[in-house]
């Protein structure tokens, strides 16, 4: 009962939240919404037993994205952004593909409901077997069976460190 | 008991909320944040699984968007002020210099 309650108001700051988000025309509100959305979201994880995922929610998307989108939106003149015409003229056009998006996400959805009604698996606890914390079997897993995936990942950040030192230290013409 | 189709519902709902987000705005920094945004909603799913099905891989593969999202994120806003810097503009109406 209690995760129902905790899910719809999660659920429901994290869509209100979203849509604010990509309603606003100041950008620093947008990055505050965003923060809620993302807060909201790792309450979903809660809710759904992911204690470690909830917390490196948290910790690498409010703390290292979020705070990297602050620090942007620092540097660049967001009144001048506030003035203009926010929306593209093909808006309409968006709308439309979005509403076939749903459409077709709500198809699948519906067609494969009954695929989810799985009989529920017996928790390792109700076994009678010592369940390890969440952090402990994520970490079981990352470092065993998904080692190689672990390290391609880790290349993948480098090269998207130095990728950006590169694409924001680049000189313009009009500086040299 | 939360059900997965509700877990589902909420991802898509989110997912399409980045969408519109993507496809309307003329702003880079809030499609970059939409694009977050689709990113959370495809975790949604991959953590409610790992939920329903009682198993960690899901939560593994979402630690791995996440890298991918800050990856993302890291070079995007790189761009991004390389733009600023050569234009003075956040509107991607105006950055067209390979379009003819």
């Amino acid at each position: 009962m209690l995760e129902l309650v905790l899910f719809y108001i999660f659920g429901a700051i994290a869509i209100v939240s979203a849509i604010l988000l990509i309603t606003r025309h100041n950008v620093v509100h947008s990055a505050a919404f965003l923060g809620s959305t993302l807060f909201a979201v790792a309450g979903i994880f809660l809710t759904l037993h992911a204690e470690f995922l909830a917390g490196v929610q948290v910790i690498v998307y409010v703390g290292g994205i979020l705070v990297l989108f602050v620090f942007v939106i620092m540097l660049i003149s967001v009144e001048r952004a506030e003035r203009e015409r926010q929306f593209n003229r093909q808006w309409t056009i968006a709308l439309i593909t979005s509403a076939i998006l749903v459409a077709e996400i709500g198809y699948g959805l519906y067609q494969g409901r009954d695929s989810l009604v799985l009989p529920a698996p017996v928790p390792a606890a109700a076994a009678g077997a010592v369940v390890a914390g969440n952090s402990e079997r994520v970490g079981t897993a990352l470092y065993t069976t998904y080692l190689l995936p672990f390290e391609i990942a880790s290349i993948l950040l480098l090269v998207a460190i130095v990728g950006a030192v590169v694409l924001a230290k680049r000189r313009t013409p009009a500086e040299e | 008991m939360v059900g997965t189709f509700h877990y589902l519902l909420l991802a898509a709902a989110l997912f399409t909320i980045g969408v519109i987000g993507v496809l309307t705005r003329r702003n880079i920094m809030i499609i970059l944040m939409s694009i977050e945004l689709m990113m959370n909603a495809v975790n949604i799913n991959l953590i409610a699984f790992s939920d329903r099905l009682q198993q960690v891989t899901g939560q593994v593969f979402a630690i791995f968007v996440i890298t991918v999202a800050a990856a993302e994120a890291a070079v995007g806003l790189g761009i991004v002020i390389a733009m600023f810097k050569n234009k003075e503009t956040m509107n991607i109406n105006e950055i067209d210099l390979m379009k003819w």
